[in-house]
């Protein structure tokens, strides 16, 4: 046990980059899905055929190949049409991409799922179409679909390990290193799956703290649960709301 | 310079589709039996046992469903080294997406209303034949759908088992690339082929929903 101790002491460092490497795929992963998912689900529900039809083709196209393919494409494929990508480039796009379009589907229902009267409410009051969207029914969205977007986050999180695939230098390469420096596979991936768990409830103790200050803005109480619970909803369900009551707090529509 | 060549991607078809239907397909079925069942276990496990065994069970759940799906089958082959891969694999996907399942069971049973239980017990049913006779079938039909798309999901996830030296679509296609230094139509084929195969079953269930959609 002392000499796995004293390997883990001096895989440290290696770790350390690994787990950087790990959290830049997640963080510009999650920025460009949330990118995507925002310009696709509004796409995706406008009455225009020209801006419905080529969103709901890529929505499709990206949740519908799988990641692993997308990753390739990038890697083996854009190459040779001259386009060299670096490898953590790579990967970024692939996650982005794919997430991305499991999260337009999220960013729609949510929008759909804002009670009628407020749209017609906004209506009423004659506040012109972008003014609507922004201050009245993106807040109210947006505290809905929290929840399943920190989901797919935390989902993101697990499919940077794909970058070992492609030989990235992540945690889970390194974690590999770590089990042939101590030839304790028990011990290795014990340190590795850990590393992942802390990151991965960080991010749904963030979203929790995030959706209680977005149900705070609507004068909405807090969500039950509190703050150390954990909530995991369905990525594939194109309406959140049966998703999101899955959960132990769920979203109250009002 | 030519960027897609049909006959190319005619002639790699055929070598994309046995190793779809041979790994990617049996590890989906399989994988999605043994994920149905366990959740099922799970999901009223944790509703029935006493909290010292459904406290520990609910743990391992969660550090399962957070942790990467990659490092698990890496942890798994590298623990287990006199079974094949394919087997592991299997076990790996089955567990992991048992952990989703077991959540989705959950909330079904939670929607099955309480006069449903109380009724059970008025008319003296024993607790196993209220589970089995009352409470799962009502649960069942408002989570096959949820349950459905965790299947397209783990279908997708098939192609991770090649970090355990199993040679499934994605890593033919890769190894057509290769040997013949030119990867679009290999990986795009591949790309093709889980579109037509998930792409289909999504609209299946998305129908399915709205038609058993009750309360």
């Amino acid at each position: 046990m002392n000499d796995n101790i004293d390997a883990l002491i001096a895989a440290l460092p290696d770790l350390r980059s690994g787990v950087f490497i790990t959290l830049q795929l997640t963080v510009g992963g999650v920025v460009l899905a949330f990118v995507i998912a925002i310009v696709l689900g509004l796409a995706a529900r406008s009455p225009r055929w020209p801006a419905r039809v080529p969103a709901r083709v890529l929505i499709e196209f990206f949740r519908g190949t799988s990641l692993l393919v997308q990753l390739f494409w990038f890697f083996y494929v854009m190459p040779l049409f001259g386009i060299q990508l670096d490898a953590l480039l790579c990967g970024v796009l692939a996650l982005g991409l794919n997430y991305g379009a499991y999260a337009a589907e999220v960013v729609r229902g949510s929008i759909n799922s804002v009670p009628k009267g407020q749209w017609e409410a906004a209506t009423a009051l004659s506040l012109s179409p972008a003014r609507k969207l922004r201050k009245i029914i993106w807040p109210q969205a947006w505290a809905i679909m929290i929840p399943s977007l920190a989901n797919l986050a935390v989902m993101l999180l697990k499919g940077t390990a794909v970058a070992y695939i492609i030989l990235m230098h992540d945690l889970t390469w390194e974690t590999d290193q770590l089990r042939q420096d101590t030839g304790n596979t028990f011990f290795a991936y014990g340190v590795g799956m850990i590393i992942y768990f802390l990151i991965s409830y960080a991010m749904v103790l963030g979203a929790n703290a995030l959706e209680r200050h977005a149900k705070r803005r609507l004068g909405q109480g807090p969500p039950k649960g509190g703050l150390f619970s954990v909530r995991i909803t369905d990525k594939a369900t194109t309406d959140p709301k049966p998703a999101a009551n899955a959960g132990s707090g769920g979203a109250g529509v009002a | 310079m030519d960027w897609w060549s049909w006959d190319r991607a005619i002639e790699v078809l055929p070598e994309l589709l046995v190793a779809f239907v041979k790994v990617t397909l049996v590890a989906t079925v399989i994988g999605s039996a043994i994920a149905a069942v366990l959740g099922l276990i799970i999901a009223i496990v944790r509703r029935t046992a006493p909290a010292f065994i459904a406290a520990p069970v609910h743990a391992i759940m969660e550090f399962i469903r957070m942790t990467p799906i990659v490092i698990q089958l890496l942890f798994v082959f590298y623990t287990f080294t006199s079974v094949d891969g394919m087997t592991l694999g299997v076990i790996v996907l089955g567990v992991h997406y048992a952990s989703y399942m077991a959540e989705v069971y959950r909330s079904g049973i939670d929607a099955v209303p309480k006069g449903q239980w109380e009724a059970a017990k008025a008319l003296s049913m024993s607790p196993a034949r209220t589970w089995r006779k009352v409470v799962i079938p009502q649960a069942l039909r408002t989570t096959l759908p949820a349950l459905g798309t965790w299947v397209i999901s783990m279908l997708k996830d098939t192609p991770y088992l090649t970090v355990i030296f199993v040679v499934d679509m994605v890593r033919q296609a890769e190894n057509y690339g290769s040997r013949t230094f030119v990867y679009t139509e290999s990986i795009t084929m591949a790309g093709l082929i889980f579109l037509a195969a998930s792409y289909p079953i999504s609209v299946l269930l998305r129908r399915m929903e709205k038609r058993l959609a009750t309360y």
